[in-house]
Formats: structure tokens, C-alpha cells, sequence
């Protein structure tokens, strides 16, 4: 197991005052909050935070960790030394149920493990089973066409001894068409059993998109980058589209510029009304590669006594 | 680990758009007390239909803006009506990087950045 340097985790000076552990882990907590942040990380600098917070904070459990020595580098292969915790009552003592309510291999290897109020032991005192709730990643081409997802759930069951085993359930869940991201499926019913003859909890199931290669997303309406010739925008061209239903024929204007915005209408995201996908004109040059492109090249510049910078005032 | 596979036609519904939730639903669904829920609805975070607690009617959004409220109260120990404000601001930045994703541009803090020369 790797050794938790939880002064630099919450970044202060191992002679840090508790206010200022207070400050810095307040401060880091907004920052790292998952809610928070988009850093990718952050849901697991986040546990990382309230792990270190809950044994600086504590008097007892700083002075505790202050005894494994200052030559611990985070990161570093550790194991507790065989007098740890002589004199220290954690072992049985369980934790309070702070934020981060899984700990460290780390953290249960010297202050043993809390006692976890998990969906099982709670679902006692609830006559109706608990929800559920977790992501599921859709392709943009799942949402538009309606699809068949297949979900693997690991949900916590206690046996007839009392003992927490994990069991995979997996569900078939049909992806509704047009779902946004962002938006929740709900799953009537499949959330925790219930107790007797109570109903069972519900599943909510949050839906998030895999980033598209082509399209970009802004609620029903899609956006598409599409390359277009010099000449078919100075000279006007119909050009073939990729849209989510398929090839279609778009109609570019004469005299089109980079930049210009067009619009298929109905052809985003289906939904009442659908959204519509909008085209970005952008001019992609033809390398000058060969000789005659050169001259090609050239000819232009002799011909079309073309500035592009007259705006500009150059 | 076992595994069950369930082949069920599941009752599937869009939260945001097919569903309407009770309080009752909402507490359940956060895990917390009636209160709880009452007191976002005081501060502005939820804003149900209907007069009485007993006969609110909340829309699908409510849901994962209770779950975020109670989480940064929870988490951060800012108390409602900072989660409130909070949650709004978040929802405008979110807002403000769709649009500037679809506009092609790339959004500080996610990880790219534009050129420079």
C-alpha cells in the first residue's frame, strides 16, 4: 500500500495551527468539489481531501499520524510499523461519518475501518426500498436513433449471516430517444428491494454523452465544422452533409465566408420541435504541394489583386 | 459475485420531461427528511407547483438540483442559501461552455487549450 502525505494533501506545513488546516482544506474542498469542478480528478481528490482532513483535524489521530516520522514521501511503499497504535484507541472506535465515506487502504491500515452506513443496513428502517442512482455514458448516435444499452450494476446484499457480499445485476435499458444530456432516466422499480411487502426503491440512471468526433452538442441543436472548396464558396456548390440520419445535400451559397452559419433545419436531435444541426462553413485551402499548384497559387495573386487585409487599414 | 440478468421490459421514463415528483418521491430519491426539502423550497432552490407541501408537484431538474444543493452543503458546510447561489452560478457557467463548445471554442478548464503564437 502507498503511504498518504496528508500535510500536502491539504497543503500545509506539517507545523500547520488547526486553523489553518481548517482554511486550506475549506479552500481545496470548493475547489475539488465534484459539483465543482470539471477537473477529471476531482472526484478522487475529493475523497483524498476529507480522508486527510479527517485525521488532521482530529487532535488524537494528527499526533498519531505525526508519529509514523517526517522521511515518508506520498506515494512511497508503507506498511504500519508493528508498534503502531500503542497507546491509541481507534481500532473499534469507528469514525464519524464525514464526506469522504470510503477510506484508503491506507487510512484502514492505521485507523481501522468506520463503520459504513451503506444502502443494506439502512434499508431496515426504510418500509420501502432505497433509490438508486448512477451515470450511463450514450453515444450522440444512441440518443438520436433510440438504442438498447446493457448496464451492469454492483449492488450491495447481505446474506442470511449478516455478512455484505456484491452481487452484478444487469439491466437492458432502452435509451428514449432525443435524451439530452445531463437528463435522468427513471427506472420504476429497480432501485433496493423493499421490506415485506413494501415497493421497491427506483433506479435513476444519469445520462452523459461520449464527446462526438464530428458534432457538437448545445441542447437538440448540432453543430458540424464542414470543409468547403475556395471555389464553392465564392462560386456557390451543393455539397454532401453527414447529419445523424444520414447523407444530405446541402445547397452553399455564392459567396459564402469562413465562419458563415447554416442551418438544416430538423436535424438535430429528435424532440417536439427536433433541433436542428448547424452547419460552419470553414475554407480549407488546397495545399500548394506540386509545381502547378505553385503556379496556380501564382496566377491567383497576379490576377485577383486580392487584399485580405484592407479592414485592417493595411 | 453473482449475476442476474434482467431481460425485463423496464417502465422507462426522461425524468426531466415525462416525470412529475412528489415530495415524497424527492425525499426518497435524496435520502433526506421532508425538512430538508422544504428548506430548498424556502430558499428558492426547487419551486413547485401546488400550495401545500402535501399536494407539491416538483419538475424532473428538481432532482439533481436538490442532490447538488444538499451535497455542497453537506460537503463544503455552506448553508442554503450559499448552495443556492452557488448552483445557479454553476448552472450558468455550464450553460456558457455549451455555447462556447458549439461555437468551436474550447473551454478553460477542460483540459485544452487554445493556440498561441
Amino acid at each position: 500500500m502507498q503511504f498518504k502525505d496528508y500535510y500536502q494533501i491539504i497543503e500545509v506545513a506539517r507545523d500547520a495551527t488547526q486553523d489553518e488546516i481548517k482554511r486550506s482544506y475549506r479552500k481545496l474542498a470548493r475547489k475539488y468539489h465534484p459539483d465543482v469542478s470539471k477537473e477529471s480528478d476531482a472526484e478522487a481528490r475529493f475523497k483524498e481531501l476529507g480522508e486527510a482532513y479527517e485525521v488532521l483535524r482530529d487532535e488524537e489521530k494528527r499526533v498519531a499520524y505525526d508519529r509514523l516520522g517526517v522521511n515518508w514521501k506520498g506515494g512511497q511503499e508503507f506498511r504500519p510499523p508493528p508498534d503502531w497504535n500503542t497507546g491509541f484507541g481507534f481500532r473499534s472506535a469507528g469514525s464519524a461519518g464525514s464526506a469522504a465515506a470510503e477510506h484508503s487502504d491506507f487510512f484502514e491500515s492505521l485507523f481501522g475501518r468506520s463503520f459504513q452506513t451503506s444502502g443494506v443496513g439502512r434499508t431496515t428502517f426504510n418500509a420501502r426500498g432505497e433509490d438508486h442512482h448512477a451515470k450511463v455514458l450514450i453515444n450522440l448516435e444512441d440518443t438520436y436513433h433510440g438504442a438498447t444499452r446493457t448496464i451492469a450494476l454492483q449492488v450491495p446484499v447481505m446474506d442470511a449471516q449478516g455478512h455484505v457480499t456484491t452481487r452484478e445485476r444487469i439491466l437492458n435499458v432502452s435509451i428514449p430517444k432525443g435524451i439530452r444530456e445531463g437528463q435522468h432516466i427513471r427506472l420504476s422499480g429497480q432501485g433496493s428491494a423493499g421490506v415485506g411487502k413494501n415497493k421497491a426503491g427506483d433506479l435513476y440512471l444519469q445520462i452523459e454523452f461520449q464527446a462526438h468526433p464530428l458534432y457538437r452538442i448545445d441542447g437538440r441543436d448540432l453543430y458540424l465544422n464542414l470543409p468547403v472548396a475556395p471555389w464553392e464558396a465564392a462560386l456557390g456548390a451543393t455539397v454532401k452533409v453527414p447529419t445523424l440520419g444520414g447523407i444530405v445535400e446541402l445547397k452553399i451559397p455564392e459567396g459564402s465566408l469562413s465562419g458563415s452559419k447554416l442551418r438544416l433545419k430538423g436535424r438535430g436531435l429528435p424532440g417536439h420541435p427536433p433541433g436542428n444541426c448547424y452547419v460552419i462553413v470553414a475554407i480549407a485551402l488546397p495545399p500548394a504541394n506540386t509545381e502547378a499548384a505553385k503556379d496556380f497559387y501564382r496566377k491567383m495573386k497576379q490576377e485577383l489583386n486580392f487584399n485580405p487585409r484592407t479592414k485592417l487599414g493595411v | 459475485m453473482k449475476t442476474e440478468n434482467t431481460l425485463l421490459q423496464l417502465d422507462i421514463c426522461i425524468l426531466e420531461e415525462q416525470t412529475q415528483l412528489t415530495l415524497d418521491d424527492l425525499c426518497r430519491a435524496c435520502t433526506v427528511p421532508a425538512e430538508q426539502i422544504i428548506e430548498l423550497v424556502n430558499v428558492g432552490v426547487l419551486d413547485p407547483l401546488g400550495r401545500e407541501p402535501t399536494c407539491w408537484r416538483f419538475n424532473g431538474i428538481s432532482l439533481s438540483r436538490a442532490r447538488v444543493a444538499l451535497r455542497l452543503q453537506r460537503d463544503i458546510g455552506i448553508d442554503l442559501i450559499g448552495a443556492a447561489l452557488a448552483l445557479e452560478l454553476l448552472e450558468e457557467i455550464e450553460l456558457l461552455r455549451t455555447r462556447l463548445r458549439a461555437v468551436g471554442a474550447e473551454c478553460p478548464g477542460n483540459g485544452s487549450n487554445t493556440e498561441e503564437k
